[in-house]
């Protein structure tokens, strides 16, 4: 998949989001995602907030950082960190290779990278196939995952990268071992 | 489509920013006893010029105040009051009020109904004592000494000029010609745009407007003809003379001439507010200087600013790439890639140039606030200024004035003895603050040098301890004294006033400042005064960086706090007791900081025989030997924000883009310096006992 097809897809997903409202709870609105993998489980992050993938290339660590941010890289002028959502889920640490990639996505006023190990399709979801996630309600630390989905038989969670590398408010993931 | 007015509203607010540094700068002169004619008569405009925009948006309290005090000037500039000492106070006060009331008419605000009331009666009672009431001023005198004596034989002419259509044929231009007839004496312009016909119809190349002139001048008509005497065949052209002038009520008419002034080449922008104006006096036309400088939008500058960072990263990236090539084979292109970097550099430095700007604009903030502070304490102080040209990167500008505020502040408030102290001490009553800016080294230093009672170091050092700062037997030089109230939450204000001691101190001071790269330190004698010092880079896009090796990666150290390079012999590196190592370097033990263990990098080289030591100076003058593997080279860095993406790092300043488009950080020296202290702390806090800090590890380690 190229950069083109991604931003062209944004543009018409734009407007799509627009008619669908972001109002939670309302029904019928149709949102995309991409998905991807780490191991053998499948994340997606909403299309609109990606704007790039990059094949990895090597970062230059930052000192006294948390496990999970691997670097800062050079985006065409601009610093852009780099989080392991594997270390960030406390799954271990990647060892990048060719074939993984950084999804670079834009928050509020930050954009950041995160790092995979492969992007796996694009999703079109309808807002009401969206499942909420068990023992959201208890555990505040699952405040990251904005659902479940399931795709051909394969469970996806939809992740909002916001609340999992907001330098800001990072909450501390029990699961976490930083 | 924007309002024209709001258009030009934004242009006058922009000048009154600009004339109120004029004015208040040409306060000062005359207050340091400078009483030169031509400072008078700036000083006089600069109001004149407020009152005349003003005026014309109709803002009237304004109007009203200005005029008081351009009545006042205008008594000064032609002699009928002197200079004084008590007026100075007065005019001062006014010029607050003044820009008190420019602000609230910008931000739309209103104002009390009594605000600046009293020194608008100061200024009242000043003019009452010249003899003539300010109301019959207003009916008598022109505000122009110039034009006062020309009027006493001037004549009023009225001139109807109506242009053929065909008059742009013949290449004249009705503007030139006004401006022509604005030098012969005091103009007023009406312009008819009756003519003007539908834009269908509309001939571009012709002319469709007539105008009605008043024209107030010691010249006859044949001057007058004169001026026209090109474009006489392609106009009606009317003089009827109206005899010997006696000045009229001259002040509405001349509030609003300020700001036409210099939008008068657009009748067409917007006809329907046009109003009779007064074109340039010839008193200010013999002054008119073509303006040398233009206003351009920041954010075309600060994109210019950033390509040339991008154009100076690829130039690094060309060079390195170009360094592997054969001279023999590729001479032409080396000499080219030479050739390219040269000129970039001079073009960064060029575009630099454009951002800079003198300090002027944040000192000239200072003088009101040791005015408003000295009132309010009921102290007396001067606050005498130097190299208020001395420019700087914006970037830097727009960041150092907090600080400085503070500084000043501090040095009314804690510096400055009251006058009965300052007396007793053998002073003379009025404290003096000397605030000066210079460049030195690539760096521009700022002092804050006053003659007061200097620091106590008996107090402070009491304060401190009873802060729990120090440790009670702590054995503190005075420089160490000096220093510590740049710690947080340190106070000596006896009590706390309203001005300062509020808790944030010369901590955050020297946050902010060491937050800008640069560095800040004081001297201090006790009955004599204190003298701050800050040195600031020139800019915070740019600077000259050493590029290291440290295991496998390169981090850049700023090359301004480079001392030298050395690789030391093993006799001369020795230990400490808490397993720190130093260092013998000019005649003096130096700690070794080991960079690899601060950032955690596997693979470096430990030992500072083996690899490079890089001593650099610190905050306060403090020498520390870096521990790199090797150097690699010397180059300019561009500054990128780590902050914009991510967060502050501790021991990283930013980061930059090396030539091979990989990120590299750059080293904060000063933080290196708390976090090497730090590494002290841990070492005292693996003692048996506890493991929690104790406040004596953290004190010993804070005073380093």
């Amino acid at each position: 998949m190229t950069t083109q097809e991604n931003d062209d897809q944004t543009l018409m997903e734009q407007t799509n989001i627009e008619q669908a409202s972001d109002i939670s709870g309302q029904k019928g609105g149709i949102k995309q995602y991409i998905s991807f993998n780490v191991g053998k489980e499948l994340y997606a992050v909403e299309i609109t907030t990606v704007r790039e993938i990059k094949g990895w290339i090597p970062a230059t660590s930052l000192p006294n950082s948390p496990d999970y941010m691997r670097g800062v890289i050079n985006m065409r002028g601009v610093i852009v960190p780099v989080f392991d959502l594997r270390t960030r889920f406390s799954r271990g640490h990647t060892e990048p290779g060719k074939s993984h990639v950084v999804i670079i996505v834009k928050l509020d006023e930050r954009t950041i990278g995160i790092l995979v190990d492969a992007v796996s399709d694009i999703l079109t979801i309808p807002q009401e196939d969206i499942l909420s996630v068990p023992d959201k309600d208890v555990n505040p630390e699952y405040a990251f995952m904005e659902g479940l989905v399931s795709v051909e038989d394969k469970m996806v969670a939809i992740i909002k990268p916001r609340m999992l590398f907001d330098m800001n408010s990072i909450p501390d993931l029990g699961v976490a071992a930083a | 489509m924007s309002d024209p007015m709001e258009q030009f509203k934004v242009i006058f607010f922009e000048e009154c920013s600009d004339l109120l540094i004029s004015l208040e700068e040409g306060l000062m002169q005359l207050q340091a006893g400078d009483c030169d004619e031509e400072v008078v008569h700036s000083v006089f405009r600069a109001v004149h010029s407020i009152k005349g925009g003003a005026g014309a948006f109709g803002f009237d309290r304004l109007v009203s105040f200005a005029h008081i005090q351009e009545t006042l000037l205008d008594d000064i500039r032609s002699g009928a009051l002197e200079v004084e000492q008590a007026y100075m106070t007065v005019l001062l006060q006014a010029f607050d009020i003044l820009s008190e009331l420019v602000g609230a008419a910008q931000r739309d605000e209103e104002v009390a109904d009594d605000f600046g009331g009293d020194v608008a009666k100061a200024m009242k009672a000043i003019l009452d004592q010249t003899g003539v009431p300010l109301a019959e001023k207003n009916a008598t005198k022109k505000p122009d000494i110039e034009t006062d004596t020309a009027e006493k034989n001037a004549r009023l002419f009225r001139i109807l000029f109506k242009p053929y259509a065909e008059l742009f044929q013949r290449a004249n231009e009705p503007i030139l010609l006004i401006r022509e007839l604005g030098t012969l004496g005091d103009l007023t312009v009406a312009l008819d745009v009756s003519d003007v016909p539908d834009i269908e119809e509309m001939e571009a190349e012709h002319a469709y407007f007539s105008w009605d002139f008043s024209l107030i001048t010691e010249y006859d008509e044949a001057a007058i003809r004169e001026v026209f005497e090109f474009v006489e065949d392609d106009c009606d052209l009317q003089i009827t003379d109206h005899g010997v002038y006696l000045s009229p009520e001259a002040f509405v008419e001349d509030a609003q001439a300020g700001l036409f002034e210099d939008i008068e080449d657009e009748p067409d922008a917007s006809p329907d507010v046009l109003k009779p104006r007064k074109a340039v006096k010839p008193a200010k036309s013999g002054e008119a200087v073509v303006s040398q400088s233009i206003r351009v939008e920041l954010d075309k500058v600060d994109t210019l600013v950033n390509m040339v960072g991008e154009l100076v990263i690829t130039q690094a990236m060309l060079r390195e790439q170009g360094g592997e090539l054969l001279v023999e084979q590729y001479p032409n292109l080396v000499q080219g890639i030479e050739d390219l970097s040269r000129h970039i550099r001079d073009l960064q430095d060029c575009v630099m140039a454009i951002r800079a700007q003198p300090v002027k604009s944040v000192f000239s903030r200072m003088p009101r606030l040791v005015r408003e502070l000295t009132a309010s304490l009921g102290k007396k102080a001067r606050l005498v200024m130097s190299g208020e040209d001395t420019e700087v990167d914006k970037t830097v500008t727009e960041r150092i004035g907090d600080p400085l505020m503070h500084m000043i502040r501090n040095s009314v408030d804690h510096g400055l003895e009251m006058p009965d102290v300052r007396a007793k001490a053998g002073k003379s009553e009025e404290g003096v603050i000397n605030l000066s800016a210079f460049h030195r080294g690539g760096r521009i230093f700022i002092e804050i040098a006053d003659d007061g009672a200097g620091i106590n170091k008996k107090i402070v050092l009491e304060k401190a301890i009873a802060n729990g700062l120090v440790s009670p037997d702590a054995n503190l030089s005075d420089e160490e004294i000096n220093n510590l109230i740049f710690m947080p939450g340190f106070s000596t204000a006896e009590s706390v006033t309203n001005v300062s001691g509020r808790g944030v101190g010369m901590d955050v001071v020297r946050k902010n400042i060491q937050s800008l790269g640069g560095r800040i330190s004081i001297r201090s004698e006790e009955g004599k005064g204190s003298k701050f010092t800050m040195s600031l880079p020139l800019t915070l896009a740019v600077m000259d960086g050493m590029v290291v090796d440290i295991g496998p990666e390169k981090y850049i150290l700023p090359l301004v706090n480079i001392i030298q390079t050395l690789r030391p012999g093993k006799e001369d590196v020795n230990s400490l007791p808490d397993g720190r190592n130093v260092m013998m370097f000019r005649g003096e033990y130096i700690l070794l900081v080991p960079l690899y263990d601060l950032y955690h990098i596997d693979n470096a080289i430990e030992n500072p025989c083996e690899g490079l030591v890089v001593v650099v100076e610190g905050d306060g003058g403090v020498l520390m030997g870096f521990i790199v593997d090797d150097l690699v080279n010397q180059q300019q860095v561009v500054i990128k924000s780590l902050e914009a993406n991510y967060a502050l790092v501790e021991g990283v300043s930013g980061a930059t883009i090396l030539g091979n488009g990989r990120v590299s950080l750059i080293v904060d020296i000063s933080t290196i310096q708390d976090m090497s202290a730090n590494q002290l702390r841990k070492f005292q806090s693996a003692s048996p006992e506890t493991n929690k800090i104790s406040p004596q590890a953290q004190i010993s380690s804070e005073i380093h």
